[in-house]
């Protein structure tokens, strides 16, 4: 049921004609961060008031709607902005990734590869790649403009130099058809591939920053490397316990206070979905049939 | 009087939600033709710019009216359903006109260096738009596309400015597509 | 067998029943009603307005009852609400020079026009608990003088005709609106004051007082503090003059500070400005030292590092719904990143250790 004291989606028709110039500036020049005159939400900022602001302004009462939080569907806050699109926009929800055909996320990419026609929209709480290595906004701007990303190699180089390699594990930067160094949000840098080449579009909104950017389908997104340190995606080198699968990212989960750990995919539905199909994990119940 | 009234919006939150879906589509897919439907502008102005106009341009966003485009039945109905302020080219962040009426587009703001964003968006209406012709690649397209453009060298131009450059809604009849600063533009 | 964590929407039904409950507290004790907020807490009310940025001492006072006393939370439910409500255009700037002023103090001269009035100030009350008030009861009215029909010029004005402080002539240029514009910097000195006008109290208080302990020190002295009702007039173009539409009460502080001059200004006083939307003096007082404080680089003073000197660090930390949102954003799910980081400690501690055996 439709809340009727609101607009449809919330949003009243000039903020959403805002925001949906910014978005096609942002598909029009990929990676780079589009100011957008972001509004007071409902939600408290940090909790995803960009994402729902993007999310808002592109659904139609026909979409599909997925909202995950750190891969899973029932997370508190997946299931609070969920609900506020039911109620403001009436729309069909859905946790199933190959039914969806907006998806909003924090934290992860689905494991399911997405299609043309689906819209990713990814909550970004600090939309500036540069923002830790200099704070003030009018520099970033700057080095921007001038495509002067040598601090952001000095930084990564800095880690390899100490550690042996590069020390960011989330929210890895990446660069935009060779121009813009963008960040992805902070998804583990297992997802980074993901980023490259999707078939789907790719939207990125940070509400109390106020920025919008965007990666268009099939676009050309490389994680920042050298070429004696290529980057790799990684995760926890085990299997899900409950799926079996080898190739997903996975939640730890601690089970006991004697330090048992059991490690499950963070993606629900791709979990759930692969349990339909018969395969099983390490600690699947035993003789279930599948 | 009666043609300014009409055309807009019946439903404008449904119907300018699904105009922008195939707007974001197009831009996100340059060179793909996308249907839209729901405006009725007064002529010479096609479905498609109407529902565009709708979609994106208000009271906020200087509008500029090229050739053809700049009659009174239009300004009437863009005053009474946009309320977009009527400007010269180089002010504008929108513009509306054919190919031909739109020249020299190098007059249109194509941002700046820090705020590339701050450029225009010209909706060029077109008498032929078909999947065919100039090849175009880049982000969006996974291998190539193909689109009737009026010619090739200006957006090649505008390509060599990126990431400034304004960026385009084709549109003729009820359909349109985008070509962004973005996207590469060979001849056929 | 693991069942994996479910139930997000019972949970949050049943937090927000609790929630409900406990706001309500002990029911045998009679109900708190929004006109007992408004008239008797009446500065939380102002302060949730002014940080809410919509005078409706109504709505503030449900807010704050909403926000079982919460002020920031109260505040961040008069923005959200506001931000939903239809613009039908701009007032007049309304003029604070014929506030009907309940207080007006000078720290800079001892009697002036419109002379010194005391008013309903905490100032001098002994701080003792006064234990009567745990009973309920009606206060004495207090002795009433006529009211005083002689204007009350700004001291900044009398200073002015003197040609001892800066010329600040009028300026009719649209205020920009930093709730329909994402902030640019260098921000407008007018962009400034309004986003001070809207935050945080606190921040506010310690980045002022920070500038009297010598971090960007402006030499202040309070020209002048106002509390008083002005009248809020709108143009309407169909009548062709302006029609009062009520009254709000408001704020207002000139600071006087001291300017040695320079290349091209002879020695004379400057201003800091601090407007604020209903009685909310230290919220005033605070603002103004912060705008004189940031306005260095008109000024052709040094920039000494201070950050009540910083634009971008002000304005970007100022506002306490931002700042509340990113903070408490911590205590949500960060599985996902944090076992990343997991993982690359554990790899990282795995191979020093190797590296270390290795050595030995």
């Amino acid at each position: 049921m439709t809340d009727q004291a609101y607009n449809f989606a919330y949003l009243d028709e000039q903020t959403k004609r805002m925001i949906r110039r910014a978005l096609l500036k942002a598909l029009a020049i990929p990676g780079y961060q589009v100011p957008f005159a972001s509004r007071e939400m409902p939600m408290p900022y940090g909790w995803g008031t960009g994402g729902v602001q993007v999310t808002a302004a592109c659904l139609t009462p026909e979409d599909r709607l997925k909202v995950i939080d750190q891969g899973a569907d029932d997370t508190t806050n997946a299931v609070s902005i969920r609900r506020f699109f039911q109620r403001t926009a009436g729309v069909e929800t859905t946790e199933r990734t190959t039914d969806a055909t907006v998806i909003q996320t924090r934290h992860r990419i689905p494991e399911q590869p997405l299609a043309e026609g689906q819209i990713l929209v990814y909550q970004v709480p600090i939309p500036e790649p540069l923002r830790f290595l200099e704070p003030r906004e009018t520099e970033t701007r700057k080095m921007h403009e001038l495509e002067e990303y040598g601090l952001m190699h000095v930084k990564l180089y800095e880690d390899i130099a100490r550690h042996g390699e590069i020390a960011t594990a989330y929210a890895y930067p990446v660069r935009v058809e060779g121009r813009y160094v963008m960040d992805p949000s902070p998804i583990p840098k297992f997802d980074n591939p993901k980023l490259a080449g999707n078939p789907a579009i790719q939207l990125f909104g940070a509400g109390r920053e106020a920025r919008i950017h965007a990666v268009p389908p099939y676009s050309d997104v490389v994680s920042l490397d050298f070429e004696d340190h290529p980057f790799a995606a990684s995760k926890a080198d085990h299997e899900c316990d409950l799926c079996g699968s080898a190739g997903s990212y996975l939640d730890e989960v601690i089970t006991d206070d004697r330090g048992t750990r059991m490690f499950v995919c963070s993606d629900t539905d791709f979990c759930a979905s692969r349990q339909a199909q018969g395969h099983r994990g390490r600690l699947s119940p035993q003789g279930a049939t599948p | 009087m009666n043609a300014i009234l009409t055309g807009g919006f019946a439903d404008p939150s449904t119907q300018s939600a699904h105009a922008f879906r195939a707007l974001l589509e197009a831009m996100a897919r340059p060179g793909r033709i996308f249907t839209v439907a729901g405006a009725q502008p007064p002529a010479p102005i096609s479905v498609a710019a109407g529902v565009a106009l709708l979609t994106l341009t208000d009271s906020t966003t200087p509008l500029h009216l090229a050739g053809d485009a700049d009659c009174e039945a239009l300004r009437g109905w863009i005053g009474f359903h946009t309320g977009a302020p009527l400007v010269p080219a180089e002010q504008a962040q929108f513009a509306l006109g054919g190919w031909e009426a739109l020249q020299p587009v190098t007059r249109f703001r194509t941002g700046e260096p820090s705020y590339p964003d701050r450029s225009a968006t010209l909706i060029v209406e077109l008498d032929r738009l078909e999947p065919e012709g100039a090849r175009l690649t880049g982000p969006g397209i996974q291998t190539e596309a193909r689109l009737s453009l009026p010619e090739t060298a200006a957006f090649r131009a505008n390509r060599a400015l990126f990431p400034l450059g304004f960026d385009c809604i084709l549109t003729c009849g009820a359909r349109l597509a985008a070509l962004p600063r973005s996207t590469t533009v060979e001849d056929a | 067998m693991y069942v994996a964590v479910k139930g997000g929407e019972r949970a949050i039904d049943a937090a927000h029943a609790w929630l409900a409950e406990e706001r309500r507290g002990d029911p045998s004790v009679p109900e708190l009603t929004v006109a007992q907020i408004r008239e008797q807490m009446a500065l939380a009310v102002n302060r949730v307005m002014a940080e809410g940025s919509l005078y409706d001492p109504d709505l503030a006072a449900l807010a704050i009852k909403q926000a079982r006393g919460d002020l920031i939370e109260a505040v961040f439910l008069i923005r959200a609400y506001r931000t939903t409500l239809p613009r039908f255009g701009a007032s007049r700037p309304v003029d604070t020079a014929a506030m009907a002023v309940d207080r007006r103090v000078s720290a800079t001269f001892k009697d002036l026009p419109g002379g010194q009035v005391l008013g309903p100030t905490f100032d001098y009350t002994h701080r003792l608990l006064d234990f009567a008030l745990a009973a309920e009861g009606t206060p004495q009215p207090a002795p009433m003088a006529p009211a005083p029909d002689e204007p009350v010029p700004h001291v900044t004005g009398l200073l002015d005709r003197d040609g001892l402080i800066e010329q600040q002539p009028a300026d009719d240029t649209p205020a920009p609106d930093l709730t329909r514009q994402p902030l640019e910097l260098p921000a407008s000195r007018a962009l400034r004051l309004q986003a001070l006008a809207r935050a945080d109290e606190g921040f506010t208080l310690s980045l002022a007082y920070s500038t009297q302990r010598g971090y960007g020190r402006t030499h202040a002295f309070v020209g002048e503090l106002r509390i008083g009702r002005v009248a809020v007039e709108v143009e309407l173009p169909e009548l062709g003059f302006a029609v009062e539409i009520g009254e709000v009460e408001l704020t207002e502080c000139d600071t006087v500070n001291q300017f040695k001059g320079s290349k091209s200004e002879p020695p004379q006083f400057t201003r800091g400005y601090g407007l604020v939307m209903g009685q909310s003096e230290r919220k005033a007082i605070s603002m103004s030292l912060v705008d004189r404080a940031l306005r260095w680089q008109e000024l052709g003073e040094d920039f000494t590092g201070a950050p009540a000197q910083d634009e971008e660090f002000v304005l970007s930390h100022c506002d306490n719904i931002q700042a509340t949102g990113f903070l408490e954003h911590i205590k949500l799910p960060h599985y996902v990143d944090f076992q990343a980081e997991l993982e690359l400690v554990r790899r990282m501690r795995r191979e020093a250790v190797q590296m270390q055996e290795a050595a030995e």
